[in-house]
Formats: C-alpha cells, sequence, structure tokens
C-alpha cells in the first residue's frame, strides 16, 4: 500500500511538471485529488485495512494529499499571476479622456469673501452682528454725527423711501453703509449693561445702498462690512495693529499697509487704509492707477458724540471702527475689472469661483 | 482743488521734490490723485507712487522767443512768417496762428511780442492728435508752401498748459528772452481731493498752511498792498442784514474807473491751471482771489444798483426769499426761489442768490466801469440746500457749503481789489463797508498728554504737542501738565469740549505723521463671545446647497413692480401689491423695493438659458413688504430660494443620465437639505398657488406650519422669461421658520448589535391616494421595530385595475436589543396591512 501511495505522489508530481494551463491543472485535480482517483479510491478502502495498517497508510496518504495539494495550489497561484498579467496587457485606458465629474455647485464669490473676512476677524474676538437695510436717516445719519444738511452726506448719496407720513428731517432709507448697525449694537449693549459695559468687538456685514449710476466701477448695492471695538484704552496704534493683521491675513504675510488721513463723521482720527498694490509692488499698474496703492477700506477713532449716542462716556470708554466694501476686496484679490459681475449672476464668472 | 506748485511756492519754500511732498500731503489727509507736470522735469526715478501725467519741457528746446516782425506768406493767405530771435539768432518762423494777423505788416515790432520758442528738433505735444492720451512729436525740417519750416511759436496744447490752440501764447511782457522757457514758467499741478473736514484748504493759501505745517517750513505770509485813491465808500452803499444767523458778515468794497481788458498771461495760465477759464481782468480777479485765499467774492456793477436805486445810494438787504419770489441768473435762468434760499437784494428786488450765483441785471459787463465787490459769510445749510433745489454747483457755493470762516471776508475784498488796481488800472475806494453781527467763537480747547496716550497710545509731553499744534497756527499757553489751545480764525472744524479734544487729536496725529504710530495689538479682553447662530446657520445651508450642485447668486434687491408681475400667468388676475417706494429710483426699472425673490430667481435663469443645459441655482436674500404698524413700516423677510431646470447630469462622452430634471429632483433636494438639518415632521401636500403649475405645486408645512411652497413654474410663466420646453421647478422657503426648527444639537442613535430583517412590501391603492399618507401610516402601523421604510416602485397597469397604482416599499425592521424572529415580523407586517386595508382600501400586493 505504501508504496502504492508513492508510486502516486512520484507519477502525480511528474505529470504535474506538465501541466502549464489552468484546464489541464483541473484535469490533473479530477485525476489525482478527485473523488474517483486512486488516492481517494485509498482512503475510501482505508476501512478495510487491519486495525495495525490502518493509522499508518492513512498518515501516509494525507501526506502524500496535502503534498499534491501544495503542489497544485502552487501551480494556481502561477497560473493565476500568469493570467492576470494576460489581462493587464489588455486593459489600456486613455488617461487623456476627461474624468467623470460630479455636478457641483459654489458659493457666490461674495459669500466667500464675506466668510474669508468674519473668519479672520473671528479669531481676533469679534463677533458678527447684522441689522436691517430699511433704516431711518437718524440711524443712518444723525446718529453717526452726520447732522441734516452735512456736506459728508455728499460722499454718500441716498436712496429714500416714500413714506405715507411726514417724517420731517427723518425719512425713511436704505441704509448706505451698515454703520447704523454701530448705533444698535451699542445701545442694546450699553442698556443690557448700564454699569460698566464690557467691551465691544464686531463687525457688521451686509447689503448696502447708494444712489449712484451703475458702471464698471460703481454700484447701487454693495455688501459692506464694519466693524467695531468699544473698550478702555483702545487706541489708534491699536487700531493699525488690527487692520494691519487683517491685511496680512487676506492679501499676503508681504502685504504692506498705509494709513492716511481722511475724514467720515463718526470717526476722529479717521484714515484711509491702502496696501501696496502686489501686482506691480508699488511702481504703478493698470490695476493700483499707477498709484502703487490700493484702497481697502476707511477707518478711526469712533468720534466722541457717536460713543455718546450709543451709551458709552467718551472720556472713559475709546474704540475704533472701520468698513470696507466686500466687492472691492474681490476684486482686488481676483484682478476682477467690473463690479457689475457680482449682481448679473452669469453662471461664466459664478463658475470660475 | 488743482494747486499749480508755482502758486504754492508762493506761500511756502518747498525744499523736496514734488512727488515726496505730494506723498506727505496724502498721508496727512490732502490726498493727491494726481501729479500733471506742465513744464517742470519730471523725475527719471518714480519716488513715492501717486498718478503722474503730463509733459516736461527741455531746457535747450524750448525758449522765451520775440517775434519782430510779422510778414506775409509769399504763397499762402493763412499763414504768416515771423522774424524771431531765441536769444541765440533770429529765425524765420511760419505759423496760421490768428492771434498774429493784428501784427501782419506792422513793420518792426515795439515792444516785440514774447513768445514760447520750441527749436529745430524740439519735443512737443502733437496737437492734431485727439486721442485722450499725449501724443509728442519732433520738430523737423520741412518746406511749407515754399518756405522752410523747422521750428514753431507755440499754443497752449502743444504745450500742455491748456486744451487751447485757436493761437499761439503772448507771453507777459517781462519774459527774459531766450530763457528756457521751463525756468520762467514751468509748473506742475497737484491735484488734490479736498474732504469736507479740511475745507479750510480749498485754497492755495490753505494747501501751503498744511504743506508748511507737514514739511516743516514756514508760511510765507500774505502782504497787502493796500493802494487806495478813490474818494471813501462810506456813505455811498449800504448794508443790512436781516438774520446774522445765515448771514454772520457782509462786507462790500468799490473800485472806479476799471478797464475791462485780458488779464496777464500769467494770471490766465495760473486760473487754467486750477482749472477756471478766464474771462476778463475783472472777474479773473474775483477767481483768482477766491483760489489765493479762499473766500469766494461777487462782482455787482455799482452803476447799475445805482441806477435801481433811483440815483441814491444803493442799500444792500440779505434776507430770505419770499414765497413766489424769482430771479433769473447769470446763465439767464429764471428761478423761483425757496423760503430757505438767502438773497443779496437792494430795494428793488433781489440781485444774486446769496453764496450761489449772481442775477443778470447786476453783473460786470462789458460796460461796467465802477464794481461794487461783495466778500460775506452764509451758513453753509442754506447754501446747501440752495445747490441742490437748484441744481446749481459752482466754485462759490462748493466753499460756502463746507464753511468759510467770516474772518476772511474782509481779507477777500481788500485782496481782490488789489489785483483789479493793478490788472485793470481802476482806482480803489477808500475803506470798506463792513457789517459784522455775529463773529464766531473760535473755540478753545483744552487737552492733555492723558488724552493723546489714551487715543493714539503714543506718549507725547505738553511741550511737544504745542509745538505740533503750533504748526498749524493753533495758539497753544501751556498750564501744568494741561494745553488750553486756541483755534485760529481761519477755520470752522474744531469744535468744543470733548468734541473739540478729538478734533485736536486728529491735527496732532497728522502732523506727527500717522505713519509715526506704532501698531499694537488690542490688549483689552475678549468680548463677549455670543455668534450668530442665524447666520452660522445660513452658511451651513449655503454649503449643503453648494455641495449637492447648486450655485449660489446674488441678485439686486431693488426692482420694480412690473418686473415682479412677470411671475404670474399673463391671463391671472394681477394682484395690486403695495411696494416699498423709492422716492428718488436711479432707472425706471429700479423703483421698488423687491417683494418676491422667486422674480429675481427666474431673471437669472432667464439670463443663463442659452449659455447652459443645466441650471441649478439658489439665493438667500431678502424681499420687503410694506406694514404700518412697524415702527419702521416694513417687514424684511429672509428667503431661501432655489430652481432647477435643464438635464440631470451634464452630456459627456460617456453619455450618461440626458433626462429632465422634475419636481422630484427638486423635492429630493428639499428633502436632503431638511435632512442635513435634522428637521423632522416635514409634510408635502398639494396645494395651487398663481405661478406654479396646477398639478404640480407642493405646501411645504413644518409641525403644520408654513414653510414654503415648491413645484413646477406655471408654462405660461416659463414664456414670459423666455424658457424652453424642460421643466422648472423653484422652491420658496421661509428662513425664520426653517432656522427656528434647525436642530444643531440633535441625538445619536446607537448602532444595534443585532442584525436588521429586512423585507418589501407592495400594496394596491388607489391613484389618488398621496404616496405620503401611505408611507406615514405603514410607519405608525409598523410602531418602534420598524426603522426604514422607502418607496422603491410606483406601478400602475391593466392588471391593477383603473384608477389603481401599486406603491413597493422595502422595510428595515430593527429591534434595539434582540434579534426578529420571522414570527414577529409577521405580526408587525400583518398589523400594518390591516391598519393600511382599513384606512386607504389597500390590498397587500407581494410581500
Amino acid at each position: 500500500m505504501e508504496g502504492k501511495l508513492e508510486l502516486i505522489r512520484r507519477e502525480a508530481l511528474s505529470a504535474l511538471e506538465l501541466v502549464d494551463d489552468e484546464k489541464s491543472l483541473e484535469n490533473w485535480q479530477v485525476k489525482y485529488l478527485g473523488r474517483s482517483s486512486e488516492l481517494m479510491e485509498i482512503f475510501k478502502a482505508l476501512g478495510t485495512l487491519s486495525k495495525e495498517e490502518k493509522p499508518v497508510v492513512g498518515r501516509t496518504a494525507n501526506l502524500v494529499k496535502v503534498a499534491l495539494e501544495t503542489a497544485s495550489g502552487e501551480k494556481e497561484i502561477l497560473f493565476n499571476q500568469r493570467r492576470i498579467n494576460q489581462d493587464l496587457e489588455g486593459e489600456k485606458i486613455d488617461v487623456t479622456l476627461p474624468g467623470r465629474r460630479t455636478i457641483s455647485g459654489s458659493i457666490h464669490p461674495t459669500t466667500q469673501t464675506l466668510r474669508e473676512i468674519y473668519r479672520v476677524f473671528g479669531d481676533m474676538g469679534f463677533q458678527i452682528y447684522r441689522s436691517r437695510e430699511v433704516e431711518t436717516d437718524e440711524y443712518n445719519f444723525q446718529l453717526l454725527n452726520f447732522p441734516p444738511h452735512h456736506p459728508a452726506r455728499d460722499m454718500q448719496d441716498t436712496f429714500f423711501i416714500t413714506s405715507d407720513k411726514d417724517r420731517g428731517d427723518n425719512p425713511l432709507l436704505l441704509r448706505t453703509h451698515t454703520s447704523p448697525g454701530q448705533i444698535h449694537a451699542m445701545l442694546e449693549h450699553t442698556r443690557k449693561y448700564p454699569e460698566d459695559p464690557p467691551p465691544i468687538r464686531i463687525i457688521l456685514p451686509g447689503m448696502c445702498y447708494r444712489y449712484e449710476q451703475i458702471t464698471a466701477r460703481s454700484e447701487i448695492q454693495f455688501n459692506q462690512v464694519e466693524g467695531l471695538a468699544v473698550g478702555k484704552g483702545i487706541t489708534f496704534g491699536d487700531l493699525k495693529g488690527t487692520l494691519s493683521n487683517f491685511a496680512r491675513r487676506m492679501f499676503g504675510q508681504e502685504a504692506r499697509t498705509r494709513f492716511r488721513a481722511s475724514h467720515f463723521p463718526f470717526t476722529e482720527p479717521s484714515a484711509e487704509m491702502d496696501i501696496g498694490c502686489f501686482l506691480c509692488g508699488g511702481d504703478g499698474c493698470s490695476v493700483c492707477k499707477g498709484a502703487g496703492w490700493l484702497e481697502i477700506l476707511g477707518c478711526g477713532m469712533v468720534h466722541p458724540t457717536v460713543l455718546e449716542n450709543g451709551g458709552f462716556d467718551p472720556e472713559v470708554y475709546s474704540g475704533f471702527a472701520f468698513g470696507m466694501g466686500s466687492e472691492r476686496i474681490t476684486m482686488t484679490r481676483h484682478h476682477i475689472e467690473d463690479i457689475r459681475y457680482f449682481w448679473a449672476n452669469d453662471l461664466r464668472f459664478l463658475d470660475q469661483f | 482743488m488743482k494747486v499749480p506748485i508755482s502758486w504754492l511756492k508762493e506761500y511756502v519754500e518747498i525744499n523736496l521734490p514734488i512727488e515726496e511732498l505730494a506723498y506727505k500731503l496724502t498721508l496727512a489727509g490732502l490726498e493727491v490723485e494726481e501729479i500733471r507736470y506742465v513744464g517742470l522735469p519730471m523725475l527719471e526715478e518714480k519716488q513715492q507712487a501717486t498718478k503722474i501725467s503730463g509733459f516736461s519741457w527741455n531746457p535747450e528746446e524750448i525758449v522765451i522767443g520775440e517775434i519782430r516782425e510779422v510778414m506775409p506768406h509769399p504763397n499762402a493767405d493763412r499763414l504768416v512768417l515771423c522774424r524771431l530771435d531765441d536769444g541765440e539768432q533770429e529765425h524765420t518762423v511760419l505759423t496760421g496762428a490768428p492771434n498774429l494777423f493784428p501784427y501782419l505788416e506792422k513793420g518792426e515790432l515795439d515792444p516785440p511780442l514774447k513768445v514760447a520758442y520750441a527749436r529745430e528738433g524740439a519735443t512737443i505735444i502733437d496737437a492734431y492728435n485727439e486721442t485722450k492720451d499725449i501724443m509728442l512729436t519732433t520738430l523737423k525740417r520741412k518746406k511749407i508752401r515754399g518756405v522752410d519750416s523747422y521750428s514753431m511759436a507755440c499754443s497752449e496744447r502743444e504745450l500742455g498748459i491748456s486744451e487751447e490752440h485757436e493761437g499761439i501764447i503772448l507771453l507777459d511782457q517781462d519774459a527774459p528772452t531766450g530763457q528756457a522757457l521751463a525756468e520762467y514758467m514751468g509748473d506742475a499741478v497737484l491735484d488734490i481731493a479736498i474732504t469736507p473736514n479740511i475745507a479750510r484748504a480749498a485754497s492755495i493759501l490753505g494747501v501751503a498752511r498744511e504743506v508748511a505745517a507737514i514739511t516743516d517750513e514756514k508760511l510765507i505770509p500774505l502782504t497787502l498792498e493796500t493802494v487806495t485813491e478813490g474818494d471813501p465808500i462810506k456813505g455811498r452803499v449800504s448794508i443790512e442784514i436781516k438774520e446774522p444767523e445765515l448771514n454772520p458778515r457782509f462786507v462790500l468794497g468799490l473800485i472806479e474807473d476799471v478797464e475791462k481788458k485780458p488779464s496777464p498771461y500769467w494770471v490766465q495760465r495760473r486760473l487754467k491751471l486750477a482749472g477756471i477759464r478766464p474771462i476778463d481782468c475783472v472777474v479773473d480777479a474775483t477767481n483768482y482771489t477766491m483760489l489765493e485765499i479762499g473766500e469766494p467774492l461777487h462782482a455787482f456793477d455799482y452803476d447799475v444798483l445805482l441806477e435801481r436805486a433811483g440815483g441814491k445810494p444803493p442799500s444792500i438787504i440779505t434776507r430770505r426769499a419770499k414765497s413766489g419770489e424769482t430771479l433769473t441768473t447769470l446763465d439767464d435762468i429764471e428761478r423761483k426761489l425757496h423760503d430757505f434760499t438767502v438773497l443779496v437784494t437792494d430795494q428793488s428786488g433781489p440781485l444774486s442768490l446769496a453764496g450761489v450765483m449772481g442775477g443778470a441785471d447786476s453783473e460786470v459787463g462789458e460796460k461796467t466801469r465802477n464794481v461794487l465787490l461783495e466778500g460775506a459769510s452764509w451758513n453753509y445749510v442754506n447754501i446747501r440746500r440752495t445747490v441742490s433745489a437748484q441744481g446749481l454747483p459752482s466754485e462759490a457755493a462748493y466753499r460756502f457749503e463746507r464753511g468759510v470762516h467770516p474772518a476772511i471776508a474782509s481779507l477777500g475784498v481788500q485782496r481782490c481789489l488789489e489785483w483789479m488796481r493793478k490788472w485793470t488800472g481802476g482806482k480803489v475806494a477808500q475803506g470798506l463797508v463792513d457789517e459784522y453781527p455775529l463773529p464766531p467763537v473760535d473755540p478753545k480747547v483744552k487737552i492733555t498728554p492723558g488724552d493723546i496716550q489714551r487715543w493714539l497710545g503714543i506718549s507725547l509731553s505738553a511741550v511737544e504737542i504745542g509745538e505740533l499744534l503750533k504748526k498749524l497756527d493753533f495758539e497753544v499757553i501751556i498750564k501744568k501738565d494741561e494745553l488750553v489751545v486756541n483755534t485760529p480764525p481761519h477755520r470752522l472744524d474744531i469744535g468744543q469740549g470733548m468734541v473739540g479734544k478729538a478734533d485736536l487729536v486728529e491735527e496732532i496725529a497728522r502732523v506727527y505723521g500717522y505713519d509715526q504710530i506704532p501698531e499694537t495689538n488690542l490688549a483689552d479682553g475678549l468680548p463677549l463671545q455670543v455668534g450668530n447662530r442665524a447666520l452660522e446657520m445660513e452658511d451651513k445651508i449655503r454649503d449643503k446647497l453648494a455641495g449637492i450642485g447648486l450655485q449660489e447668486i446674488v441678485t439686486y434687491r431693488i426692482t420694480s413692480p412690473e418686473a415682479e408681475l412677470r411671475v404670474f400667468p399673463p391671463d391671472h388676475n394681477l394682484p395690486d401689491q403695495d411696494y416699498l417706494e423709492i422716492t428718488n429710483p436711479i432707472s425706471s426699472d429700479k423703483t421698488v423695493m423687491r417683494r418676491s425673490l422667486l422674480a429675481s430667481l427666474l431673471e437669472v435663469v432667464e439670463k443663463n438659458r442659452r449659455s447652459r443645459e443645466r441650471i441649478a441655482l439658489f439665493e438667500i436674500g431678502l424681499e420687503f413688504f410694506p406694514n404700518g404698524e412697524n415702527k419702521i413700516p416694513v417687514d424684511e423677510k429672509l428667503k431661501l430660494a432655489i430652481a432647477l431646470t435643464g438635464v440631470r447630469t451634464h452630456h459627456s462622452w460617456q453619455c450618461a443620465d440626458q433626462d429632465l430634471m422634475d419636481f422630484y429632483d427638486l423635492k429630493g433636494l428639499i428633502e436632503e437639505l431638511l435632512a442635513d438639518l435634522h428637521i423632522e415632521n416635514v409634510s408635502y401636500t398639494t396645494d395651487t398657488a398663481p405661478s406654479y403649475h396646477p398639478g404640480k405645486c407642493a405646501r411645504i408645512e413644518m409641525d403644520g406650519k408654513l414653510l414654503g411652497f415648491m413645484g413646477e413654474i406655471h408654462p405660461k410663466v416659463k414664456e414670459n422669461y423666455k424658457l424652453a420646453e424642460a421643466p422648472l421647478t423653484v422652491a420658496i422657503l421661509d428662513m425664520e421658520t426653517l432656522l427656528n426648527k434647525v436642530d444643531d444639537l440633535f441625538n445619536v442613535e446607537s448602532i444595534p448589535d443585532q442584525p436588521p430583517v429586512l423585507e418589501d412590501l407592495a400594496l394596491v391603492v388607489d391613484d389618488d391616494v398621496p404616496a405620503q399618507t401611505v408611507q406615514s401610516l405603514i410607519l405608525l402601523a409598523g410602531g418602534e421595530t420598524l426603522t426604514e421604510v422607502s418607496l422603491f416602485d410606483v406601478y400602475r397597469g391593466e392588471q391593477l385595475g383603473e384608477g389603481k397604482k401599486s406603491l413597493a416599499y422595502s422595510l428595515v425592521y430593527q429591534h434595539p436589543k434582540k434579534t426578529l424572529t420571522d414570527k414577529e415580523v409577521a405580526a408587525i407586517r400583518e398589523s400594518i396591512v390591516k391598519r393600511l386595508e382599513k384606512e386607504l382600501g389597500a390590498q397587500l400586493r407581494s410581500w
């Protein structure tokens, strides 16, 4: 019996050497390991053997079976690899064909810029405060130190809203800036904390309106982001530091800023912040109109009258405020030449963001 | 304000390059928008960038020449030949300048005519080039009608002084022949933007004062050379001011026997560089003085006034206009006057709109010999109201509406009389008639180094602060650690008390230099961290919608009622909607605040319909509704609008799904959005609304509260927007309702250990039974163990019978603790089927 097993092993292994495709491997498996193979016949016949022979033959038969299975298994792996290799050769694709795109939308560029502004000021502790768009002359101008007929009103041509009643010197209007929110925010705050109010640090985003001709450079509606910080011991130096930090976050760490004196009725001293033109580095180009500097925002120390109108004692509290147009910032960052693109909503423009 | 450097230098020494001066002025709040070179050499290397334009005159090539004789051209009537000396030699210069023809064939001219002479090879501006930019040309030798020409006498346009090209420049007699023209009258003009607080600098003297302060130079004081040869003015005119509040001061001077002729060339040139057209020496003197010191002046024909007064001394009265009163201004327009307009009048009626424009009757004209000169100060509010009511801006009004200190009225009159005497040869009457009922109180402000520290964050001593203020002519008295500061009598922008202190802080910062103040970080504690939940949720919605393929848009919130009516079918009974109206609309298509975000959205779909096969948009924006109940009579409602139309996926080489999007694409999108916001209990019920397809419109409710509408746009409305066949679906949701329901602290359920049991269930119901009813009932009947129900097939067919449909659902049964047995599942299924049978007459089709 054992001799026969050895014979089967040798025959099978030498037959396996000749096997060189999957089909003949299958035949080989049937012949040497299949149900009616000689080896299996021996297993089946184990029962007829004597008690002494049975374990010995059984063990040998098992060893042969394992040897044959191992050997055929190796062949199988070999053939499998060979087949994959053959398949791979036929599976070449044109990698230059366009990819299958998922459909995705995008956020309007103005919203994207607003969010970046929120993030930068958010990091510096500023909270976001929003207020209404239809305002009164009182909040939009008077409480911000623009008395009726003040010449600075020329800088903010206003859309007025028709009212049923005669409102005298306090007509309804579309806010020309988000500054009325400064008054709302300060009054809410100082009414809530009449004794020793904690500091305010907010930004005020939102749509504003000006009576202007719509051209490549001017729009009747625009998003403004204002900022307001009120506390004890806030200085013009803090204003410069905060806004220069903002400029570096927004326009790159290399951004240079300059502050030049300007005029806004609700701040004193007032300033404009420019950044060095990042396209020409200050030599003058079409983007900065030869000036080398780009006007980014207006700012200043909150005027004592405005602090007082907001319920703060200007002898104790000080603060700064600033305001910028977010479309202008988007235009600067992306070299957009026509402000009318923003509300035209041509998908060929919006798709690029 | 256009400031020629040559003029500025009369009042302050300038020892730095023009570009650097411009930069310093800009930092100090006098923004130099442009430097225009008119002759002076430009720097090779740009220093501090400012917009620079203009043209420099080469000192070798462009010089002062003198024309000694004007002779006819042998072959051309319209040309003449000039014998010209350029200081080195004589040339024959050919020109067609009309202003030389009066000198033709007059022999040797004595004195000769002084001109701007461009030598052979000189570069000048090409006066015949009509483009906006300066085009240069070089003079070359050529023959013109048989005569050699190689050089020329220049016009103003050829040298970049003005657009004038009708004749050549005739310089004043004192121009030294042979001198480089750039040296004689080369200039550069600073164009300075004047902010309202710096109105005092709307004059050469005013700018000089700022230049002196910021460049540490001394102001060269204006010296009056009063020569009065005429009889005293006293008794020859009187002034009565009815309301000193409106007219704090009124000054009159008189000059007799003036000869109206052109002003000297240097005056004309300066006026032109400053942007004012020269007229004659009388008018020019008023303008020149206004530009020089900032006091607007008005010249009356004294003889006209005498005549109106019947030969007696005229009485000038200033007062408000009466209702119905009119005045013909010198632009020959008859103006109806308002009661806020202040007038200068005499006994017989109005003479001028005070501070704005003179009247036609009393203006100085060709025949004027005697000039009564007014210098006054006016309340800026009335000036502004008059300018805006009459649509009449003027150089005078520009200054008065920003505030002119009354103290300079008399200086203005005296200075102007002096110029008139010099340029017209008249005799100035002795003295002035000066009514000054309301001199302003120049504020006295107290300030300390502590204030400077607190506002600017820099520490300066009282002495240092005093030095800075003195540079701007403030009078400063230092008492220990406090400065008492007197405002100089030429500025009106300094307030009293705390406000005055702030005003001074700005002046100190400007002179100290904004750029010298160090940057610091906020040292204050953090403010209350309250966040802005509404905005955060809005942004979450934006991100979600953009993430699932929608483009955010932002549209105009100002529209017209006509534009909004387009959202209704034309045969619909058009509603009479109440709008928030704009009193002063910019155009007829932007007259009201929108009520309909839908209209805005559809306009954007319309605009993009040709460029895109798939349009998927959303906007979060305000709608405005009048509401008389509110203190501010308007409701601002934030809405979310979504529009979908076109193919579901873009056409590509793999030819994907080219089906058109419909109601259910939009619904799926809304379901996904609401699920993302963890909003439950949403129901969709069939409804109608005018803009929607009558059979494809749903009302969306949340906990029984209206959230909005969605559906396919009515085909007739689509036609209004010229939209094609493809269904256009839109949804308009109320953001406030939505945001109130967002649950950002939602609970997460544990993942069950036991496997779920999955099975499908098909039911036949009447066709008009809404799917949502069936699904809700299944969930209700299935109890807690039935965790998911989703519809995967809707079928209608003959075998079901007329008016029936089959709805197939896949169900997930899941017990949190144990594995469900077949028996348990069967029991649940049975109760579901029974319940549906009972309530909806449903038949089990398969499971």
